[in-house]
């Protein structure tokens, strides 16, 4: 008996792979996956070589725009992206941070103006490879595992 | 190109600060003059600041500048639950210049986005408060000759002290030393060990209050060591008395040696201090007040 696969392979649409275990429903919300009609498979907690334990995405007949798979970034800076064409890798994709994050993740300050008023959030990035981003408003500093999303 | 509000101190590149000294020099030789007739500047203190809201008006008027505002937001449309952005709207569509205190950390940013006239950051909670900078940046100028290689004490609560954190930052263009000296509990945060160390400025840090920090300074920089910052007052009662300046403690001080301090003080520059020609802070809140008076005509685009 072959390898048994662990989730079910794709015709058409978006792989996302080697998810950190705690990053994956993060990924979801990132995405606005909750929204979508598409068919969608979510694992988690599967075994990996490379990681010990992942957690993959696939989502059918969806093409995200870059700028909304860059954000995955913000959580998961290192996961595999395919887009499948016809169960078949056609593009493999990185994901990047672009140098401001806006809207998606809230700051940690309860005093930001931002928790207080209704309005935008806008984050610099200050440094991409730790994922350390700064508040436009308060200044405030804000590292990869103290992200909150919106 | 010249920032259009003053957010933050690092607004301000060198040549900034040396246009606003150069003009707050001139505005202590002559500070009645007639260079805001028929403008109107707005103070809008959503939290109350008797001392910085007073020498801001002042500034105004003996410019001859007009004032609108409010000096607590529940005098203002705030309190109706107004927000930010539409009082700030409102408001610079009435006047020349927009003023403004607010607890909210960032707001001050947001409002000069919003506004379509300058704004100046007249403190936003702990964040910034970048016009006490500038008096204090003006105010060792004047007393050094420069602002130069200078060694510079810094006392007190330097945890939450908004005026030192800034201070460092405004003081990182021109070479300083710094000597930190406060409580455990109140220690200088690493983000601005980090932001030194970036820089090549040296510094060092002292639980006591030695006095190789105050031989060796050219400014020692007192500021309070606040009751409500304590979560234990305990702690608080401990360490209250242990950062006091008194004038015997400046008997071996170098001869330049000035002492500042962004006041109200309550007891950590003891009152035997006053008389020491050493003694700088009374002369250093007045100078608020032309240093405004240059950052104001600075953003409007007066001469002066």
């Amino acid at each position: 008996m072959g390898k048994e696969l662990q989730v079910a392979a794709l015709e058409n649409g978006t792989a996302i792979d080697h998810i950190p275990t705690a990053a994956v429903f993060k990924v979801v919300s990132l995405l606005k996956l909750q929204k979508l009609d598409n068919r969608i498979t979510i694992g988690n907690n599967l075994k990996s070589k490379k990681m010990g334990s992942k957690g993959i995405i696939k989502v059918s007949d969806k093409f995200f725009r870059e700028d909304e798979l860059n954000r995955i970034a913000l959580v998961a800076p290192n996961v595999n992206l395919n887009i499948i064409r016809d169960f078949e890798v056609a593009e493999k994709k990185k994901v990047v941070l672009p140098d401001e994050i806006v809207e998606i993740m809230k700051c940690n300050n309860p005093k930001c103006v931002t928790n207080n008023e209704p309005m935008k959030t806008r984050f610099h990035v200050i440094d991409k490879e730790k994922v350390e981003l700064q508040c436009h408003y308060c200044e405030l500093k804000i590292k990869k595992e103290e992200v909150e999303l919106k | 190109m010249k920032p259009k509000s003053l957010v933050n101190i690092g607004d301000y590149g060198r040549d900034d600060i040396f246009r606003i000294l150069e003009s707050a020099a001139r505005f202590k030789q002559e500070s009645d003059r007639d260079l805001l007739r028929g403008k109107v500047c707005a103070t809008l203190f959503f939290e109350p600041s008797t001392r910085t809201r007073l020498s801001f008006e002042t500034a105004v008027s003996r410019l001859s500048g007009r004032i609108i505002g409010f000096s607590d937001s529940a005098t203002s449309s705030a309190a109706k639950g107004e927000s930010l952005k539409d009082t700030i709207v409102m408001v610079s569509n009435y006047a020349d210049l927009i003023v403004m205190r607010h607890h909210l950390e960032g707001s001050a940013r947001y409002a000069s986005e919003i506004s379509t006239v300058p704004v100046i950051n007249a403190g936003d909670g702990s964040n910034q408060h970048p016009t006490q900078t500038m008096l204090d940046l003006f105010t060792i100028y004047e007393t050094q000759g420069s602002l130069e290689n200078l060694t510079i004490t810094v006392v007190g609560d330097l945890k939450y002290g908004r005026t030192v954190h800034s201070l460092i930052q405004g003081m990182s263009y021109f070479n300083p030393t710094f000597n930190f000296v406060a409580p455990e509990e109140l220690h200088i945060p690493d983000k601005y060990k980090l932001f030194c160390d970036k820089r090549n400025i040296p510094y060092r840090e002292f639980t006591d209050f030695a006095p190789e920090a105050i031989n060796s300074a050219d400014i020692l920089y007192m500021t309070r060591v606040q009751k409500e910052r304590f979560t234990d007052l305990m702690e608080y009662e401990k360490v209250k008395n242990v950062y006091i300046l008194r004038d015997r403690m400046l008997a071996n001080s170098k001869e330049n040696l000035k002492v500042l301090h962004p006041l109200p003080r309550v007891n950590e520059v003891n009152q035997d201090v006053d008389a020491n020609p050493k003694a700088y802070y009374f002369e250093q809140a007045k100078n608020g007040m032309y240093t405004r008076q240059a950052i104001i005509c600075d953003l409007m685009g007066v001469e002066s």
